[in-house]
Parts: C-alpha cells; sequence; structure tokens
C-alpha cells in the first residue's frame, strides 16, 4: 500500500483525538473522587482519600455510606444470581443449537437473539405487566398474595436474565462451533460413557468461554439501568441508588468515589476474562 | 432404537430451558403487554377492548413528535457514530501492527465495562457549567465566564456516540479482519484512487459489519434513557422518558404499554428497512461466528 506521510500522520492524530475522546469522561469521573471539596468540580482544593474512608458526615466517605454499600450488596447478589442462571442456560442453549437435530432450528436461533435487541425499557415494563397480572390476578381470584411477583429482587433478576443469556449463549455457542468432535470420539472409543465424556472433555473444553461469559453476564447485570428501573422494589440496586442521588440530591464526590471503584473492579473483571479466554484458545 | 430415545430425551431436556426463558419472559409478556394496551379505561376498575391508547397517542401531536425526534435523533447518532468509528476501525484491523492492534481493541472496549450511568456523570463533570471543558476554556482565554454545554440536544448526542460507540467498531473491526489485503491492493495497482478503493472495495466488504453495527447502536440509542435524561434540557424528552412517565409517574399502565409498543414497533421497522435495504438477514449480521 502506498503509505502518504502527511495522511498517515492526519490519520494517527485523528485515532489520537478519538482516544481522549474515550477516556475523558472516565477520566473526569475517577478525577474527582480525589478532590478535597463537597463538589465534584474545579477548582482542585487538594488531594484526598476521604471520599473512600473517611466515616462522618458531610464528607462521608463510600465505604461508610449504608445506603451505597447496600446498593453494592444487592447488586453483588442480583449479578451473581444472573451470571449463574444465564450461564447454565447459554450452555444448554450452545448445545441445543449445535448439537441437537433441532426442527426448525435457524427460527429458534433467531429468537434466541431477538432479545438483545429489544430495548431494555421494554423488557422491564413487559415483565412488570405480566407478573403484575398474575399477582392481581390471583389475589382477586383466590386472595393469595404472591409477593415475589411484586417489584423486587426476583422480578430484577429474571429482567436482567432474559437478554443476559442471549450474550451467554452467543460466547458460548461461538466455542462449542469449534470444538473438534473426534476429541469425543477418542474418549468414546476409550470406552468412556457419555456422562463422562460431557464432565471431562467437553465442557472443560467450554470453561473458558463460560467464565468469559459468566464475567461478561455478571458486569452487564451489574451496570444494568433500564430493564432494572420498571422491575426495582424496595431493594435498589447500586445504579438505582447512584441515580436517584444524581437526579435529586445533587452529587458530592462521593459518587466518583464509587464511580472509581467500580471502574478498578470491573477492569480488573475483564482482565481476567481476556486471560482466561487467550489462555485456552493458544494452549 | 434406544439410542434414538436418548436422543430425543436430551433434545427435550435441552429444548426445555430454551423455551421457558423465550416463552415466559419474551413472547407471554409481550403478548401481556399488547392485550393491555388494547384495554380502555371506562371507570374505576372498568375497561373495555379497544384501540383507544393509541388512538389518544395518534391525537396528541407532543407524543408522537417525542417518537419521531427520538427517531430522527437515534438515526442520527448512528450515522455520526459510524462515520467516526469505520476510520477507527479500519485502522485497528489493517493498519495497526500485530502488537498494536490488540492493545487498540482492548482500549476501545474499555467504556464498555463501566456503566451507562457513570459515563453519562462523566460527561456532566466536564460539560456543564463549572465542568472541565468551561474551566479550561476560560483558562484558555477562549471564554470570558463559564460556559454552559450540558442540557441541549448536542450533549445528548455526544453522550449517546459515546455510550454506543464501541458497539459499532466491534462488529466492523471483525468483518475488516477477515478482509485480505490483497483485495484491496489489486484495486490500487488497477489505477483505483484512495476513494474509489474505499467506495468500491472495503465499504462493500465490511457492508454485514457495518449493518450490524447500525441495528445495535440504533436499536440502543432509541431504547435508551438514561443519557438523554441525564444530559438532555427540558425540551430534548425521548420517547422513553414518556413511557416512564406513563408507567411509574401517571400509573397509566395500559397507554405506558401502548406506546411500549409503538417503540418496538418503530425500531422493528426502522430495523427491518434496514436489513431490507442492504440485503442482510437479522441471523447473519447478528452472529456470524
Amino acid at each position: 500500500m502506498r503509505v502518504n506521510t502527511a495522511y498517515m500522520i492526519g490519520y494517527r492524530l485523528y485515532l489520537a483525538a478519538f482516544f481522549i475522546f474515550l477516556v475523558a469522561p472516565l477520566f473526569a469521573a475517577g478525577m474527582f473522587a480525589f478532590n478535597d471539596s463537597m463538589f465534584p468540580s474545579l477548582p482542585w482544593k487538594g488531594f484526598t482519600f476521604d471520599w473512600f474512608f473517611n466515616d462522618t458526615e458531610p464528607k462521608l466517605g463510600m465505604f461508610h455510606d449504608k445506603r451505597l454499600l447496600r446498593g453494592l450488596y444487592y447488586s453483588f447478589v442480583i449479578a451473581c444470581w444472573v451470571s449463574v442462571l444465564s450461564v447454565t442456560v447459554g450452555t444448554c442453549n450452545a448445545f441445543l443449537f449445535v448439537r441437537s437435530r433441532l426442527p426448525f432450528k435457524n427460527v429458534f436461533y433467531i429468537m434466541m437473539i431477538v432479545p438483545l435487541v429489544i430495548p431494555g425499557v421494554i423488557l422491564g415494563i413487559s415483565i412488570l405487566v405480566l407478573a403484575s397480572t398474575i399477582a392481581n390476578g390471583l389475589d382477586d381470584a383466590y386472595d393469595i398474595d404472591l409477593g415475589f411477583l411484586r417489584p423486587g429482587l426476583l422480578l430484577v433478576v429474571l429482567g436482567q436474565f432474559s437478554f443476559i443469556t442471549t450474550i451467554s449463549s452467543l460466547v458460548i455457542t461461538a466455542r462449542l462451533r469449534k470444538f473438534d468432535a473426534s476429541m469425543e470420539e477418542a474418549a468414546f472409543n476409550l470406552g468412556a460413557s457419555r456422562l463422562r465424556v460431557l464432565l471431562t472433555v467437553t465442557l472443560p473444553y467450554l470453561r473458558p468461554a463460560m467464565i468469559a461469559a459468566g464475567i461478561v453476564a455478571f458486569l452487564v447485570s451489574f451496570e444494568n439501568f433500564n430493564t432494572t428501573l420498571f422491575l426495582v422494589g424496595s431493594e435498589s440496586p447500586l445504579t438505582i441508588t447512584m441515580f436517584d442521588r444524581m437526579a435529586k440530591v445533587g452529587s458530592t464526590p462521593v459518587l466518583n468515589a464509587v464511580s472509581l471503584f467500580l471502574m478498578v473492579a470491573s477492569g480488573l473483571l475483564a482482565l481476567v476474562s481476556v486471560l482466561v479466554q487467550r489462555d485456552k484458545s493458544t494452549g | 432404537m434406544k439410542h434414538r430415545d436418548a436422543r430425543r430425551l436430551s433434545l427435550i431436556l435441552l429444548f426445555t430451558p430454551f423455551a421457558l426463558w423465550i416463552a415466559l419472559l419474551i413472547i407471554l409478556p409481550h403478548i401481556g403487554m399488547g392485550v393491555l394496551s388494547l384495554r380502555e379505561k371506562v371507570g374505576p376498575r372498568q375497561y373495555e377492548f379497544g384501540f383507544g391508547n393509541y388512538i389518544e397517542f395518534a391525537m396528541e401531536p407532543i407524543y408522537w413528535n417525542t417518537l419521531l425526534r427520538t427517531g430522527w435523533m437515534s438515526l442520527f447518532v448512528t450515522a455520526i457514530t459510524l462515520v467516526i468509528g469505520f476510520p477507527i476501525a479500519y485502522y485497528i484491523a489493517k493498519i495497526a501492527g500485530r502488537r498494536s492492534r490488540g492493545a487498540l481493541f482492548l482500549l476501545c472496549l474499555v467504556p464498555l465495562w463501566v456503566s451507562d450511568l457513570i459515563r453519562a456523570y462523566g460527561w456532566i463533570l466536564l460539560l456543564r457549567e463549572t465542568g472541565i471543558i468551561s474551566g479550561l476554556l476560560q483558562w484558555a482565554g477562549l471564554a470570558s465566564q463559564p460556559v454552559e454545554m450540558l442540557y441541549n440536544d448536542a450533549a445528548v448526542i455526544v453522550g449517546l456516540v459515546y455510550t454506543v460507540m464501541l458497539f459499532m467498531i466491534v462488529p466492523l473491526t471483525s468483518t475488516l479482519d477477515g478482509m485480505d489485503d490483497a483485495m484491496i491492493e489489486a484495486g490500487y495497482n488497477l489505477g483505483g484512487s484512495r476513494l474509489t478503493v474505499l467506495r468500491r472495495i472495503i465499504i462493500p466488504y465490511a457492508m454485514p459489519g457495518i449493518v450490524s453495527g447500525c441495528i445495535i447502536v440504533f436499536m440502543l440509542t432509541a431504547g435508551s434513557y438514561l443519557t438523554p435524561i441525564l444530559l438532555g434540557g427540558k425540551n430534548s424528552s425521548w420517547f422513553t422518558e414518556t413511557i416512564y412517565d406513563q408507567f411509574i409517574t401517571r400509573y397509566n399502565w395500559e397507554s405506558g404499554a401502548a406506546f411500549g409498543f409503538l417503540l418496538l414497533a418503530f425500531t422493528s421497522i426502522v430495523v427491518w428497512l434496514g436489513l431490507r435495504l442492504s440485503g442482510q438477514s437479522l441471523a447473519t449480521t447478528m452472529a456470524r461466528d
């Protein structure tokens, strides 16, 4: 390819500008976590860790803020459930679409992808409507009150699960497609049972994809807002708690501290998922 | 014979979770929402079947204006994201050396690991009157007083482009990555200018990636809630906000459900048109690997 120097310099500058654009808001959100001021804005009043560790109002640090910690806890519980459920169903789906002789496979495959293209707000309200309709119906007809069908943790988990499963299915399916069937045949020829082959050959092969899918599911669940917003009960996960504070109270740098904490934590998790996948694909 | 029974049993066992998931969490809720949207409230706890909620939408310009505005702005955001993202994807897939390629790609993914909320918060801190950009402008002498750049459509567009950028870059990069350099080389050797090669060779080859990127970006933008509400002003209402208002603030679930359906129908039609015009299908664009 003919390389024109001025053209390449321009291209590189564009690239640099783009990455500044990518990093700038994250940098802004993280930076003010250390500003010794009541407001997350300039001027810079000096460096402090108060927004993480201070235990008295008005500069209550995030590790002493009960509501934020409770939000963190609920987010964690929800994300664990969602990732376990979606990886389980995603693994079944992978076998269903790669291995089985399912009739109308292509139609079902498209149905599996559809949840990803439905706006999250719509998923949220449709599940809310169905659950409330059932709960109200049972309440009116038989006087049974099923509290778990009211907005709360279960509905949030189901709502997030409904589209995150598509992601985990796609990740695990992609890996299973690359599987060399002769490995299983070899095990069968050596006299291994079906279950044993599954447990000792196929699932270990899928493990990196399952771990990566689980991590992605965890992160997407942790960050989700749109679907959660409609299904949330009194147990608000972190994103909802933060949003309430941002919209109503006017923010203090404690939100920046939480942001930085989440960025670092999810960055580490992302790194783990990348390493897990890379490690196995070469070996 | 026994083998076939085992196959059938395992098929049923594998199909059950899939069927439960799709039926209980996707199909039934949407049917329920459709039924609810066709109920008109005629009195306290009294309902009638009818299209009243949809008629209400059609009669009230503020509702369909919001939907149209959401649609236009989403298309606009999609176009900008494509124009900004394509050179980046091309650089990563075709120009960057092997070692920097992975690093650049990972760098593009960085915003994915951060919640929408934090991204929007970051933009608030940058753009608002007391924000960083305003401060920098004053420090550089380009502005004599604080500049408010938040709470307008431009801020919403910047925030949305930022939020959805990587969903454009990932499919573009993976499509361009599969392209043989010899094709581009041949184009140049045959005397094609840079523009001709781009238009006649690279873009047609990247079409599946472009379409899938555009679909995801459009759906995410049209269905977004946080970015418009946090960065937009009083006049820049997004259709999802209207849905939220009907559901939570006014507790008018019937019309909220109708609005939800309209948003879904609207975005589906746009996606279907996009697939038709580009000659692609959902299965080939969304899950090529």
